[in-house]
């Protein structure tokens, strides 16, 4: 249970993330591969602040890296949904209108 | 081990309950020893019936769904105070129950899609959306609750409510909650997700023991749920004569006859009229009843 | 004990997030997405964050049943019924992501972390609710109005028909022409 333990996790969990999001073709998956991202980064900032600095007021930016991925989640859903009607993307090979 | 017979009694109350009163609503009035039996029997021929399967099934999202339903059932329950103490007294008790009945989601949905079937699917779709709509008033009704008493732990709670019960203090809160707690447990009059028009909807395609333990962790979890519309407010223990057990199992009991009673008296809610009176009625008064409460705290002299 | 505990739980988590990218079936791909949420969550009550810990939790399990609401809408084998494989530059990404992890675990084992400063208070959630209200209050007022546009932006970018469809072209029709009944008449 030290810091270190606790940030190499958080960094496992970061790097499975970021494979995650560069490899899949899926947007879901895609989303999937950020929220692992995020989870990596909710569980470092609770390390940081139990082993660094257990003031009072630390846990905030626990709290707004969890809302971070509720709106994350939220617009990226918005997004889908709306590259979908615009014209039946579902994979992110196919949504290059601004490439090039 | 007390702990359990008192859920598994509990359990056993509300179906012979249920029963007695389908009884009456069917024209075909059963006594008390007959609506007393009937679970038992239904319990037994449910065990040795044969588990059914179907193609392509994938088994262990249903089975994962079938157990966190009754696990998520029993972790609601140990924070609800029997008397004095509950089993578990956390300092985030309410946050907790809140939690641990939102797995009911989870497992209504993997049960839903589990059997590869298109009407068990319907079913766990429908309660995923009535899940959505009952969540914000529910949650805020709770809230409520924490916010008069000034803590998230469900002892406190109780102490709060010495000299005045909270129903009173907050009607509207403790009708959503009661609204939200047969929606929790797709009971009475939110049970589209296993309604006739779905051939048992999310239920449809379990048999023998998976449709036992299916149809026991809802029983168990509006248990749990009415168990704690005691705590949050009916004033928990506190009563003039009886111990403080006997009187959360009293008021339990009180809050489970209003349930099964609301079952047949009103008929199924189609999931869009549900989510419009949920969105348009029932969240802006559950917060109109939450600033109501916060002003009275505030008046009172602050936290 | 609690190393015990530790390790299980970290074991958990990682492997469950590399599972979300190798089983075939997208249900699956959720459910453990959710067990990797789950077991961090419990290290974030580990080190006593009570509130932050079940709130994740709380949370996590909603947004996982609504992500499986979209992941079975938008997928093309939400069942894994046919294996097909949906990786591109599987071999950049590695590469990429073997950098970052290297970099992130020389940079943790080799800084010099700070020694602890302070103690926690004897309740996390109360001192949460007095920085957030007190000192963090444009944190709280920030998060508020961004969660409000999220709102706001999610419904805008995600219907299909907008209120000229709605209303006519002037905005002036007596009911609005919805497929579905009810509401309050706009």
């Amino acid at each position: 249970m030290i810091l270190e333990a606790f940030l190499l996790v958080a960094a496992a969990l970061l790097c499975i993330g970021l494979f995650g999001a560069l490899t899949q073709q899926s947007i879901v998956m895609l989303m999937m591969g950020l929220e692992l991202m995020i989870n990596g980064i909710t569980l470092a900032a609770a390390a940081f602040w139990y082993f660094l600095a257990p003031a009072s007021d630390g846990q905030v930016i626990v709290v707004a890296v969890v809302t971070a991925m509720a709106i994350e989640m939220a617009m990226g859903f918005a997004v889908v949904t709306a590259i979908y009607r615009a014209q039946r993307i579902d994979m992110t090979d196919s949504a290059t209108e601004l490439e090039g | 081990m007390s702990a359990t017979t008192l859920m598994i009694a509990a359990v056993w109350f509300l179906a012979a309950l249920d029963g007695a009163l389908a009884g009456r609503a069917a024209g075909r009035p059963v006594g008390p020893a007959a609506a007393a039996v009937e679970p038992v029997r239904a319990t037994v021929r449910l065990l040795v019936g044969q588990r059914r399967s179907t193609l392509a099934a994938d088994g262990l999202l249903r089975w994962a769904g079938i157990v966190s339903l009754i696990v998520a059932a029993v972790l609601a329950a140990a924070v609800v105070p029997l008397g004095e103490r509950p089993l578990v007294d956390l300092s985030v008790g309410v946050v907790w129950f809140n939690a641990m009945e939102v797995v009911a989601w989870a497992a209504v949905w993997l049960v839903g899609w589990g059997p590869n079937g298109a009407l068990s699917l319907v079913g766990g779709y429908r309660f995923v959306a009535q899940g959505l709509s009952y969540e914000l008033p529910h949650m805020f009704a709770i809230i409520t609750a924490a916010l008069a008493a000034g803590s998230l732990r469900i002892t406190d709670i109780v102490d709060a409510q010495a000299g005045l019960w909270f129903v009173v203090l907050m009607p509207a809160a403790f009708v959503a909650y009661l609204l939200s707690a047969a929606a929790m447990a797709f009971w009475g009059p939110f049970d589209a997700p296993v309604a006739r028009d779905t051939a048992g909807g999310a239920g449809s395609e379990l048999a023998g023991v998976d449709r036992l333990l299916f149809a026991g962790g809802r029983r168990l979890l509006l248990v749990a749920a009415a168990a704690m519309a005691v705590p949050l407010f009916l004033g928990g223990g506190h009563g003039p004569w009886l111990p403080a057990w006997a009187w959360v199992l009293l008021k339990t009991a009180a809050v489970l006859v209003v349930l099964v009673w609301l079952r047949h008296r009103l008929p199924t809610i189609r999931m869009d009229r549900w989510a419009e009176i949920s969105w348009i009625v029932l969240v802006p008064l559950t917060i109109v009843q939450a600033i109501v409460v916060a002003l009275v705290v505030l008046a009172r002299g602050g936290m | 004990m609690v190393l015990a505990v530790f390790c299980v739980l970290s074991l958990l988590a990682i492997s469950s997030g590399v599972l979300v990218f190798v089983v075939d079936s997208m249900a699956r791909a959720t459910f453990c997405l959710l067990v990797s949420f789950l077991a961090v969550a419990a290290m974030v009550l580990m080190t006593g964050l009570a509130y932050l810990g079940v709130v994740i939790i709380l949370m996590m399990i909603i947004e996982m049943v609504i992500m499986a609401v979209f992941m079975v809408m938008f997928m093309m084998n939400p069942a894994g019924l046919m294996p097909m494989s949906m990786f591109h530059n599987t071999r950049g990404a590695a590469v990429i992501s073997g950098l970052v992890f290297t970099g992130l675990a020389a940079g943790i084992l080799v800084v010099d972390w700070p020694q602890r400063r302070g103690v926690p208070a004897p309740d996390p959630t109360v001192a949460l609710g007095e920085a957030l209200m007190g000192g963090h209050m444009l944190t709280m007022m920030t998060l508020g109005v961004t969660l409000f546009a999220t709102i706001v932006a999610t419904v805008v970018l995600s219907t299909g028909r907008g209120r000229y469809d709605r209303l006519g072209d002037d905005l002036d029709a007596e009911r609005a022409d919805d497929p579905a009944g009810g509401g309050v008449g706009r």
